[in-house]
């Protein structure tokens, strides 16, 4: 492997990263479905990339799912609900940006300092993909601590679910990966966008997950 | 010969579900796909039973060995049990319209694709099927948790969705650093994953990705156990999914994710150099038992207080398994044996108050010993025995949990004895009026409806009182294998 193709694995698995931060200032609904678009065809690309480098074909399909699935079904799919729904206009976040943004550089920060140093033996292309991995995976994380709307959320987990892919490429040869990531998507299909929006929202006319809290069986005294 | 009958047990316990949900699915007539839901779990708990005896060859994907068959021969027998409560509980559900007929033929297909994703989580050599089928029990129970579509339902199954997803993608993550660590080792492909290979090569694993893995696993499948601090989706779930579901994922589902635990936890026994998972596992199993005991007073849904009973259970058996050593491994089979049967069969009889009283609130439910005495003593029974009163089963695995703790870490020992007492006297003061209180109302309940939860308590009892040579012989030995 030269040193120019590690670097534009690197560079593409850096722009995930810098999406996610993305994700996280987003306070729009179409801006962040845009985002996440943008996410997954950035994923797509990295995997494709492994996928050459590696000479594993079968990621191409991860790539291909990616692509199509979470670059364009899902968002399309979920631009209709939002627009159903009636919640495009701005999102509340419940810690304000400036703190969030600050806590996010923090995880990239953890990520690096935690995986740099455990990953000495398996060489500085992999060692490098995962730091930026884990990263994607945190801030999926924050983004779904930080967002009370429902399809946030989703949003952020689908994000989440982006670095995890990423990792499972990077690591080399690991056998079920392309199996995964259909499950992945199945997952994300099936649960998310048919029944819990449609049933939330026939329910309670918001997908706020705080009026949600309120019709709780039984409030934490 | 022995191998073939394996391979045939194997592949019913495996097939017999998987088929199942496909017919479950597809029979209209909820009478009769009841029955057939019965049968298919007696099938496999056959089968699961066959296996204890005969064992197939292993492969990179399916691994029958000692340590598993003690969970699925649990699983199964309280899978079974709840199929049989099931049937008269879904019958009641239909006769008040809280279910439709078509929420009924979902229902079942779902039981058994359930029962299909444990099995398979159980038998899983390949510790990516492991965590593929982890992830089909927790889909399969999001959807059954919903299944009300009551406000509280769905956020019940939202919040356990989300928050199970997260964990599934740590565990995730933490299984990618596994197959880093032993593909350096091992090779590529396959093979860097199957479990009893890295179990016996994990000794040339590097250390420290060993360790950020397990951290990662602990907290993604300590999810899935209810392990405090990240079980808050657990209460919920139980208190507003359907009963049967809420016996299954207490008596089955805490098992399988605390099942991969264990897996992991002995990769990591086999390298010297790792950091020791025990007393990662102590902390969270204490904070959980600590908490949960706490958590029991403030109560007033019935179902939700034995969800934090659970957490409490689980956290005394992770405790134990994190201790380590002959006994505590012992007192936590022991201990994984007697709750999922002893939960289940309260379980089975919280439904029935439940459907008896037309609700869950504990304020509301009194004096059950007078309005339905069979079914109100045997309630009773089941929360002496969950308390870890003698003489059930519970009591004999605390008993040899605390010695052995006593023996090991005297303050550690002090701790655990505070929190059993904390919960138990929770549990005490909670149900005294709903057993004993004044009523006027009798409710009629068929005899043959409690069968399934008399038939778990008597094991519980039974257990107590005399444990099976071959049992212990079994159970000790399952105990040495887990270090």
């Amino acid at each position: 492997m030269t040193p120019l193709d590690a670097d534009i694995a690197h560079l593409l698995a850096g722009t995930m990263v810098l999406v996610s931060f993305l994700l996280l200032y987003q306070d729009r609904m179409f801006g962040l479905l845009n985002l996440f678009a943008l996410q997954a065809g950035v994923l797509a690309l990295s995997v494709g990339w492994q996928a050459y480098l590696q000479r594993a074909p079968h990621l191409f399909i991860t790539a291909l799912i990616a692509l199509l699935f979470k670059g364009i079904v899902i968002p399309v799919a979920l631009r209709r609900i939002v627009v159903r729904l009636g919640i495009h206009r701005t999102i509340e976040t419940v810690v304000s940006i400036g703190p969030t943004m600050l806590f996010g550089i923090s995880l990239v920060a953890l990520s690096i300092i935690v995986m740099l140093p455990v990953t000495q033996s398996a060489g500085a292309f992999v060692r490098e993909d995962l730091a930026f991995a884990l990263s994607v995976v945190l801030l999926g994380f924050l983004m779904m601590v930080t967002r009370r709307n429902a399809v946030s959320q989703v949003i952020g987990f689908m994000s989440l679910e982006n670095g995890l892919v990423l990792a499972a490429t990077g690591a080399r040869g690991m056998p079920l990966v392309v199996e995964i990531s259909v499950g992945f998507s199945v997952l994300i299909a099936f649960i998310v966008v048919g029944l819990f929006l449609f049933r939330i929202r026939e329910r309670f006319d918001t997908v706020d997950l705080q009026a949600l809290d309120m019709s709780r069986g039984e409030a934490e005294l | 010969m022995n191998v073939d009958i394996g391979a045939t047990a194997l592949a019913g316990l495996l097939g017999t579900p998987a088929l199942g949900a496909v017919i479950l699915a597809l029979v209209p007539g909820y009478r009769f796909s009841a029955l057939l839901n019965i049968v298919f779990c007696a099938v496999t708990l056959a089968s699961a039973g066959a296996l204890y005896v005969y064992r197939p060859e292993p492969s990179l994907y399916l691994l029958v060995d000692d340590v598993n068959t003690v969970f699925l021969v649990v699983g199964a027998l309280v899978g079974f049990t709840t199929s049989v409560f099931s049937a008269g509980y879904i019958s009641h559900e239909l006769r008040t319209r809280k279910l439709r007929s078509k929420d009924l033929r979902f229902y079942h297909a779902m039981y058994q694709l359930l029962m299909f994703a444990m099995d398979l989580a159980l038998v899983a050599n390949n510790i990516g099927l492991m965590w593929v089928a982890i992830e089909i029990a927790t889909l399969t129970t999001v959807v059954m948790v919903g299944i009300y579509r009551t406000s509280a339902a769905l956020e019940a199954a939202w919040k356990y969705f989300i928050l199970g997803s997260v964990g599934i993608a740590l565990a995730l993550f933490g299984t990618i650093l596994v197959y880093l660590a032993a593909e350096e080792h091992l090779g590529q492909g396959m093979v860097a994953m199957a479990w009893n290979r890295l179990a016996e090569n994990s000794s040339t694993f590097d250390p420290a990705l060993l360790n950020l893995s397990f951290v990662f696993l602990l907290l993604g499948y300590g999810t899935k156990v209810g392990l405090a601090p990240v079980h808050a989706w657990l209460p919920d779930a139980h208190a507003e999914g359907p009963t049967p579901i809420s016996a299954v994922l207490s008596g089955l589902l805490l098992n399988v994710a605390l099942f991969a635990l264990l897996r992991f936890k002995l990769i990591m026994a086999g390298n010297p150099r790792v950091l020791a998972p025990g007393p990662m596992m102590v902390t969270m199993g204490l904070l959980s038992l600590a908490f949960a005991g706490f958590m029991i007073y403030r109560r007033r849904d019935i179902k939700r207080m034995f969800a934090y009973s659970s957490i409490e259970h689980m956290g005394i058996i992770t405790l134990a398994f994190g201790l380590g050593g002959p006994i505590a491994n012992f007192a936590g089979l022991l201990h994984m044996a007697m709750h999922s049967l002893t939960k289940s069969a309260i379980f089975f009889g919280v439904g029935h108050v439940a459907q008896l009283e037309g609700t869950q609130n504990i304020a509301d439910i009194r004096g059950l010993t007078r309005s339905q005495p069979l079914l109100g003593w045997m309630l009773v029974a089941g929360v002496v025995a969950i308390a870890g009163l003698p003489p059930f089963g519970v009591f004999t695995s605390e008993f040899l949990l605390i010695t052995s703790t006593f023996a090991r870490l005297p303050w550690l020992a002090v701790l655990l004895v505070t929190g059993l007492l904390i919960a138990f006297s929770a549990l005490a003061s909670r149900l005294h009026a709903v057993a004993f209180g004044e009523t006027s109302k009798r409710h009629a309940l068929p005899a043959l409806c409690l069968a399934p939860m008399a038939l778990n308590l008597s094991l519980v009892a039974v257990a107590g009182i005399y444990l099976p040579g071959p049992v212990v012989a079994w159970f000790r030995h399952v105990a040495s294998q887990l270090g």
